[in-house]
Formats: C-alpha cells, sequence, structure tokens
C-alpha cells in the first residue's frame, strides 16, 4: 500500500464503533478530494462473532457494491486489490479508528488532584481514553476506599503521575504502593501484566517502577508537569498510544488481523476526532469548539489561545451523558425543571420521567412527534450545558512562567485560568445524530445557541454524517487531503449567532446592536428577543456587529465593534438578544413557543 | 434516516437455553459435564485475594522511614493477629514506648524503608458460585466457567433492577389491566416471584418486599415509584447491582402499560413452580435483558415458532408516542423513506390496529412479537 500523500487517489477509512463499523471511500478527482461512498455493518468484536474484521468486510462490501468500484480481493490475509495499472479498481491505503468494546478505558493517579492529577487526566483524555477513575492523595479518601475504587475498575492501561521533578518524592511512592495492594487486573488479556505509565517526578521514576514491576508492566516517560506552571503532556499520549496498540488492540478479536491490513497504525477514535479539530483550528487560526454527542456519552473538544498565544487542545468526555443509553442520567443531573424550560408546551414531570426512560430501554427508537421530537431536543441543550460545564473545569490554562519570585516559592498553587472563553469562539461544530440529523437545521443551530450558551459572535456548524475519526487518522497521512474534505463535505455550515452581553439598565425590546453584512446593514438585536436574518445560504461574507452602547459587548470588548469574515449557511444570522444565562423569565412554554415562531420551528415540516 | 427495528423479546414456554457461569478469577469446577444441578447448588469456587491494609508506620511511631527495619517486631510474610505489635520504639531509657499495630490478622506483606509503610494483608474469601437455573452441565471451561443447558419456559423483561433469584411464581389475584395497589398484594409471601397486573405504586412495591417476596413482575412501572423503590434515580440502563430485597422485572417499560399477552400466557403456565430470575438489564452493545427461567421442562406448549422479520402479517408492538403500547399487524412496508410528523425521513411501516385502524410507524418505533 501506498503512504506517500502524492501517490494517493483512493483511500478507505474505517471507523470500528461499539455498535457499527463505518467505512467511509475518499477519492481524488480532479479539483480536490472528496468523500464520495459510504458503507456501514454491525461491529462483530463481541460474541457470537467475535472477529471485528468480519464487520469491517461486510461494511467493505457494502462499499464495493455502492461504487461498482473492485475493493476487495477475496484473499483474507491481504484482502484488499491495491491500485496498479488500472485506476479504475482497487484502494492505494486502507486506514482505521476503534472505538469498539467502549473504547481505551484507563486509570489516573496522581498526588495533587488539582495538579499532577488533572495534567495525567488531560493526557488521557487528550489521547482519546475514557478516564474510569481519578486517584489522588489529596482526594480525601481513606487508603481502603482507594484500594476498593481501583479494583473496581478494570482499566486498560494506568497512568501514575505526581510530584514536580526534583521535589518530594514520597507520595507518588505511596501513590504506587496502593496500586500494588489494589493490584487491579487489565480487561483484556489476563495472562499479561497490567501496562503502567509512570509520568512523575523524575527522581522518583526508578523507585516507582520497582514497586510497581511485581504487578505491571512499567514504562517511564518524562513527567506530564515538570514545573508547577507547565505541562508535558506529548510524551504521556505518545506511550498510551503505543500500549493501545501493543495491549489493548492486539487482545481485541480480530484486531491483530485489522491492524496487519493498514501501514498506518489504528487510532483511538476520540484521538482522530482531537487531531482533525486541531488541524481544523490551525489552519483557520480560530478557537473552535466541538461536540459529539453521542448515545451513551458526549465528548467536547476545544483548540482556544492561550494566554502565551499558543492554541491550547483538550478534550473532556462526561461518560454518563447522552441521547439514548443515558437520556435518562441528563434528567437525574440537570432535573426535570432545567429540561422543561426549553419546551415550547406543558408536560407533568411523571410523564417526562417515563417518557424519558422509555427511550433509554428502547435506545433505537425515533420521535415521531413534534412534541416528542422538542422533548429529544430541550435533553440535548442540557446534555451540552452540563457537558461544556465539565469541559470548562478542566480545560484549563497554566501560567507557564519560566521564572518564580518570592512569592510564588512560598505558593503551592499554580496560575491557573479557564481556557474556554465563549465570547472569543470563533466555530461552535456538531455531531451526533441529534444535531447532524436534526430534521431542521436551525433545530440543530438553536440547540447548541441555547446549549451551550453561546455569547459574542460564533459560526455554527454540524458534521454531516461523523466523518471526523475518519478524517482524523486520514490527517495522519496527508494533512491537505483530509482538510479538503473536512471543509467540503464534512462540514455543514449552518450560519452566525450574534449574542450581546449587557448590562441589566436596558429595557425589553432596546435596540442592543447593529448587524451589518458586507458593509450593508441587515437588522438588529433587540433585547430579550431572537430573530433571524437571512443571507445567502453559499459562501462566505464579512460580519460586522455594532454595539449600540458604550457598555454593550459583542465579543470585541464593550463599546468595540467586532468584525469577522464568516461562511454563510442556510439558517443566515441569528441574533439572540437574550443575556447569558438565560433568565427564568425569559423561558418556559410561552416564551419557547414565541422562540420557535421567531426562527420558523413551528410546524412538523423541513425548513431551515 | 433510520431503517433499525428492535426484534421484540422472547416469551416461550419451551425452549433451549444456555447459561455460561464464570468465576470473575480461576478457581475450582465442582461439577463435571453431564451431570444435572439445580439452581441453588455451588458449582464452582474460587479465593479471592485478601485486603492489604497499609499501616503508616513511620508516621505513627514519629521516625524517618530509613529507621523502621531497626524497630520492627514481625518480619515479612509473617502471620500476624489483629492488635498485634508489628513495631515499637522506646524513648529514652526505655521509658517512653510507643508502638504501632496492626489492624487485622493476616499476614506481613511488605515492609517499606522509603516510605515507612507496613502492608498486612487479610485471609482470603471464599467465592461460591450457584448454577442459578436448574438443568445439565453441557460444557467445563478449565477453571473458569461452566455452561449449563436447560429447556424451559423462558421470558424476557424490558427492564429490571436487583439480581439473580429464585423462588415460586405466584400470580397476583388481578386482572392484567389493574394497576397495582398495596391492596393487591398478599401480606405474606415469602420465596415468591409475584406476576401480575401494571404500574405498581410505591407502597405496594414496598409491601411485596416486606411480605418476603424475592422477585415482582409486572408489565410497566412509574419512575417515580421505582425511584422510592429503590432510593434513588435510575439514569443508566445498566442494572442488577442493586442492593434491594426483591428483584423488580418489568415487561413492557415505564409508565401504566399492561404486560403483553404473550408474556403473561408464558408465565401463567408456571404458575405455583420454582423459577430463576434476573433484573440485569444492560442496553448498550452486547445486550442484556432481565428474565424468568422456569425450573421445570414440562411447561405445556409448543417450542417457541420461528422468529419472524419485518414482514407481512407479522404482529408488533408500537414502542413510542403518540401510539405507545399499540398491538397491531403489519399490512404494508413501503420501501421509500416517508416523511414523518417531525418533518424527518424514515423507513416506515403500516400497521394495521385492533380496532381496524391503519397508523404510520418509524420502522424503529416497532418491537416484532411473532
Amino acid at each position: 500500500m501506498k503512504t506517500d500523500p502524492k501517490q494517493l487517489k483512493t483511500v478507505l477509512v474505517t471507523d470500528c464503533g461499539s455498535t457499527t463499523t463505518k467505512a467511509l471511500l475518499f477519492e481524488r478527482r480532479e479539483d480536490r478530494w472528496h468523500q464520495t461512498f459510504r458503507g456501514e455493518a454491525p461491529t462483530t468484536v463481541e460474541e457470537p462473532v467475535a472477529d471485528v474484521t468480519v464487520g469491517a468486510r461486510n461494511a467493505f462490501t457494502e462499499v464495493q457494491e455502492l461504487s461498482g468500484r473492485t475493493v476487495l480481493s477475496g484473499d483474507s490475509d491481504r484482502p484488499f486489490v491495491v491500485t496498479d495499472s488500472d485506476p479504475s479498481a482497487g484502494i492505494d491505503l486502507y486506514l482505521s479508528t476503534s472505538s469498539a468494546g467502549g473504547g481505551l478505558q484507563m486509570l489516573v493517579a496522581g498526588v495533587v488532584s488539582t495538579i499532577t492529577t488533572e495534567s495525567a487526566e488531560r493526557a488521557a483524555l487528550g489521547a482519546g481514553a475514557i478516564v474510569m477513575e481519578s486517584i489522588s492523595a489529596d482526594d480525601g479518601r481513606q487508603e481502603f476506599e482507594r484500594i476498593e475504587r481501583i479494583r473496581h475498575v478494570k482499566p486498560d492501561i494506568v497512568l501514575v503521575t505526581g510530584g514536580i521533578d526534583c521535589g518530594s518524592t514520597s507520595h507518588v511512592v505511596e501513590m504506587a504502593e496502593t496500586l500494588v495492594a489494589a493490584s487491579p487486573r487489565p480487561r483484556f488479556g489476563d495472562t499479561l501484566k497490567l501496562p503502567v505509565i509512570y509520568a512523575g517526578n523524575r527522581d522518583a521514576a526508578s523507585e516507582v517502577s520497582q514497586i510497581l514491576s511485581k504487578i505491571a508492566q512499567v514504562v517511564v516517560v518524562d513527567n506530564v508537569r515538570p514545573e508547577l506552571e507547565r505541562e508535558n503532556l506529548g510524551p504521556a499520549r505518545e506511550a498510551i498510544h503505543e500500549f493501545f496498540l501493543t495491549h489493548v488492540m492486539s487482545h481485541s478479536p480480530g484486531y491483530g488481523k485489522l491492524m496487519s491490513w493498514s501501514p498506518v497504525r489504528i487510532m483511538p477514535t476520540p484521538a482522530a476526532v482531537g487531531d482533525i479539530v486541531q488541524a481544523y483550528a490551525a489552519k483557520t487560526g480560530q478557537n473552535v469548539l466541538c461536540v459529539d454527542i453521542g448515545g451513551a456519552t458526549t465528548d467536547v473538544f476545544s483548540v482556544f489561545q492561550s494566554r502565551q498565544g499558543t492554541p491550547a487542545f483538550n478534550r473532556t468526555v462526561s461518560a454518563n451523558l447522552g441521547m439514548s443509553y443515558s437520556i435518562a442520567n441528563v434528567l437525574v443531573e440537570a432535573g426535570s425543571h432545567d429540561i422543561k424550560r426549553w419546551l415550547p408546551f406543558e408536560i407533568s414531570d411523571a410523564e417526562l420521567s417515563d417518557r424519558l426512560r422509555n427511550k433509554m430501554i428502547r435506545p433505537t427508537s425515533i420521535p415521531q412527534t413534534m412534541e416528542d421530537l422538542w422533548l429529544e431536543q430541550a435533553v440535548c441543550r442540557e446534555a451540552l450545558r452540563l457537558s461544556l460545564a465539565h469541559h470548562r473545569s478542566l480545560a484549563i490554562g497554566l501560567a507557564g512562567k519560566q521564572e518564580r519570585g518570592i512569592a510564588d516559592v512560598f505558593r503551592q498553587e499554580s496560575d491557573r485560568y479557564e481556557l474556554v472563553d465563549l465570547m472569543k469562539l470563533d466555530m461552535a461544530i456538531g455531531s451526533g445524530g441529534v444535531l447532524s440529523h436534526a430534521p431542521s437545521r436551525m433545530q440543530a443551530a438553536l440547540m447548541m445557541l441555547e446549549g451551550f450558551g453561546l455569547q459574542g459572535i460564533t459560526q455554527l456548524s454540524v458534521d454531516s454524517i461523523f466523518m471526523m475519526p475518519h478524517l482524523g487518522v486520514f490527517a495522519s497521512v496527508s494533512p491537505e487531503a483530509a482538510y479538503e474534505v473536512f471543509e467540503h463535505d464534512c462540514l455543514i455550515h449552518l450560519g452566525s449567532a450574534v449574542v450581546p452581553v449587557f448590562p441589566p439598565k436596558f429595557s425589553t425590546g432596546a435596540a442592543l446592536a447593529e448587524v451589518l453584512l458586507d458593509g450593508r446593514v441587515i437588522g438588529r438585536v433587540m433585547r430579550d428577543s431572537i430573530s433571524r436574518l437571512e443571507t445567502a445560504s453559499l459562501g462566505q461574507g464579512m460580519l460586522t456587529v455594532r454595539p449600540l452602547h458604550r457598555a454593550i459587548d459583542v465579543g470585541a470588548g464593550a463599546g468595540e465593534e467586532n468584525q469577522r469574515i464568516v461562511r454563510l449557511g442556510e439558517c443566515g444570522i441569528v441574533c439572540d438578544g437574550r443575556n447569558r444565562p438565560i433568565q427564568p423569565a425569559l423561558l418556559g412554554p410561552q416564551r419557547q413557543e414565541a422562540v420557535y415562531e421567531a426562527l420558523g420551528l413551528r410546524e412538523g415540516k423541513p425548513h431551515v | 434516516m433510520s431503517s433499525l427495528f428492535s426484534p421484540g423479546l422472547q416469551a416461550s414456554t419451551r425452549v433451549r437455553i444456555r447459561r455460561r457461569r464464570e468465576l470473575p478469577l480461576k478457581g475450582d469446577i465442582l461439577v463435571q459435564v453431564g451431570d444435572r444441578v439445580h439452581g441453588e447448588q455451588v458449582i464452582a469456587r474460587a479465593q479471592l485475594e485478601g485486603e492489604l491494609r497499609i499501616v503508616r508506620a513511620a508516621e505513627g511511631l514519629g521516625i524517618i522511614p530509613s529507621e523502621l527495619p531497626g524497630l520492627l517486631r514481625v518480619k515479612a510474610q509473617q502471620q500476624v493477629e489483629q492488635g498485634e505489635i508489628l513495631a515499637e520504639m522506646r524513648g529514652l531509657w526505655g521509658l517512653f514506648r510507643s508502638t504501632v499495630v496492626s489492624p487485622m490478622a493476616g499476614t506481613v506483606e511488605f515492609v517499606s524503608p522509603s516510605t515507612g509503610h507496613i502492608g498486612v494483608r487479610g485471609a482470603p474469601k471464599v467465592l461460591n458460585l450457584s448454577a442459578y437455573i436448574d438443568g445439565v452441565v453441557a460444557l467445563i471451561d478449565d477453571g473458569r466457567a461452566v455452561v449449563i443447558e436447560h429447556e424451559a419456559t423462558f421470558v424476557q423483561g424490558i427492564f429490571g433492577v436487583g439480581g439473580e433469584r429464585i423462588g415460586t411464581l405466584k400470580l397476583l389475584d388481578v386482572s392484567q389491566d389493574s394497576a397495582l395497589t398495596e391492596a393487591h398484594i398478599p401480606s405474606e409471601a415469602r420465596g415468591q416471584v409475584l406476576v401480575g397486573g401494571h404500574s405498581p405504586s410505591p407502597a405496594a412495591l414496598k409491601k411485596a418486599a416486606r411480605a418476603g417476596a424475592v422477585g415482582f413482575v409486572t408489565g410497566s412501572v412509574s419512575g417515580d415509584a421505582l425511584h422510592e423503590y429503590l432510593g434513588y434515580d435510575i439514569g443508566i440502563a445498566m442494572t442488577g447491582d442493586e442492593d434491594v430485597p426483591m428483584t423488580v422485572i418489568v415487561t413492557e417499560g415505564f409508565g401504566s402499560i399492561s404486560m403483553g399477552e404473550r408474556a403473561f400466557a408464558a408465565l401463567s403456565a408456571v404458575n405455583g413452580e420454582t423459577v430463576s430470575i434476573n433484573g440485569a438489564t444492560q442496553v448498550r452493545a452486547g445486550a442484556l435483558r432481565p428474565e424468568i427461567i422456569s425450573r421445570a421442562s414440562s411447561a405445556p406448549g409448543a417450542r417457541k415458532d420461528h422468529e419472524k422479520g419485518l414482514e407481512i402479517g407479522a404482529q408488533v408492538r408500537c414502542i413510542r408516542v403518540p401510539y405507545f403500547g399499540e398491538l397491531g399487524h403489519i399490512v404494508a412496508l413501503p420501501h421509500q423513506p416517508a416523511l414523518i410528523g417531525t418533518g424527518a425521513k424514515a423507513r416506515v411501516l403500516i400497521v394495521k390496529l385492533a380496532d381496524g385502524a391503519t397508523i404510520t410507524v418509524p420502522r424503529a418505533n416497532v418491537e416484532i412479537l411473532g
């Protein structure tokens, strides 16, 4: 197979998910790279098949049938026809991502929860893992409680951190002893030792390795927190990917064969999504927030400029916030009141609870009435709100000072700040069925606008068919090709949201800001109301938002005009004059009915 | 666009069942292939490692960790009793004495001169694995698992709480359409699995548990009643570990829905017999639904019919509003996706209801009954 980007013309990529294996064909045509055909089949990791390649082959077969292109060779060891002299047959490269079997599950341990453990979590999450449990010396639990928790989870990999380099070693050594006491067993391959990565104080590395070697295969990498104000997550993430291949993938049913089919290593699905989000942010110079809301979990990815002026990437997983298997947990965490505030109709708490729990136990059913659809979309807003709050708590920037003053020496806290600033957010990307397949694009826009509580000027888009994992692994071979497809075939630009921030002194109905597109005034944002300004649905334009008072901020500072080149979309410009957080008086059935009316969402027929 | 559909839950009076009973770690298998076993019988056993307690000895004695080895009163691998002195320090002329003692009986596993900790591991615990169902041992997986086969009445629920239980199935003296109140529940139900009605009140569930019932199988339950019974809300469809005295299984869902005819008929056929039940539910990949399995294999009735897919004539149940709970037969399966009430396009089917009305429903919103 070919890996030189210049030689590539046809690339087949699979994402082996927990329930479905999705195969996408990418082809280079005269104008650019395109995503052309798609095949799907149930994932076959579990009994009775217990071989991931069976599902993958079924998905390849669908691509072959739909495209009319000969892709499969009939040889089980080398299943693909590799394009040679006949450019109309075969493929040049096969790639894959995987989250089958529940994805990569990790346990992280550190000394101080807000310092080393938090860095360990960021390293694990950024590598595409689900953090099953975090253990810290200061987590307030008794030793036996920690041991019990560690025993309860069966992680794929453990990441141990603790202490800055040249600092105290005793706490991290104690943490190693706790791990030995608990002796967690790996999820796969029970004859193997548990993979443990040590990324803590380098002075404790040999002692920690010695202690852990009784129960684990230990790899030592650079400290994730060599200094209080500096993080170094790369080496730990690299070690996680290595263990993922050698200890997790290779022991999952059929993955040995799947790995042999590709010259490029299989990536964890969320890591691939993270890579394409980072590539997009780097290419466009934008701050990006991306959410993938699934049936069981919600992943949030962000890239924001740090105070040092460099892009900082973060990923979090809200493990029990989702739209089917965990839909009732959104109810439990948010409460029925917070879900009902987004609905344009009345419903009793009991009815709401029973409907959501019936969705939980029959997760593949779909809404058939507008009320039922609105209910799911109200839950989505709350899942977005809760998962963003979780993300903000972990997406933390560090001052990164190289020198510390006398005052700093006696201060055991680092200079932490929240990286996510919605006023500085340029692009919000939504993925997952409830957003990507909403019957109307405006519904998707409104879910993100209200769920995230967007402010300032934000462009909105959705992933057309969840191809971000495929593009992430494709970008590891050809970043340009992956970006081209991402921009043209993956992202559906919905439009932009304009949400001024203002002090409460303005009266309801007061004009807050003026909106111009390519220099022409197209409308105004009015306090406490929402409206849609129509634009062309394609191309881009210069969006200018002028505050009508010096106290009003539209994303460029109080009283300052904000101007951005934006991608236009079928939702136009959505002007939202409701201050954040939206006051209870502005929510509830009557108010939401007015919002739906203003945006043309009252009837159950296809529209924007 | 969705073309998924739910295959429906099983309810058969005679069906071959295989259950793999697995130890969490390697142990001893106490049966042989071909042995006939009963549900309560212990068929495998394993020893779980004892708990390890870490004693912060250096801290307790007020010394630096490297001084600990010289103050030990025990050695690694030595058996100790609860309260036994592990290390001792005597002060000036032996006048001041401080000690650290073992928090439990066990074995000294390690002494760390770098942290000053002593690890004491308690005695191993014995884990007994029962057969859960009656049947014949069909397969043994060396030291790990036993597969038991059985032919019996088998009914699946849609959701449950509570784990494995064995009891006598007892039909409640109420119609299937009755919403259950405390008055419907007998005062004495020791060892019974109560079956019938729907949407029991919280008081009804609590009374059944108080009366000694080990299981409760009903058509539906409200989220509120379940909350009161458990003491908390269920948010994720992954259950079975709840600490409850009585396993609860619902066959239809949440709200007020009567038990389906097939499930009720299959359960009625084994009224008075011993059944094994499990409320464990896992809706994600590798789906697990709650179950009721009879002990006797001589229940009347035919073996399970050929399982129908989505085909004309198949009996279905609607599983989503506005037709939630309605039963009918498929009369048409249009090939092209159709516009549904939300404005989305979906693969649909046409169902003729019992009252003669025909409705259009997304394929994803029906369950095949047979």
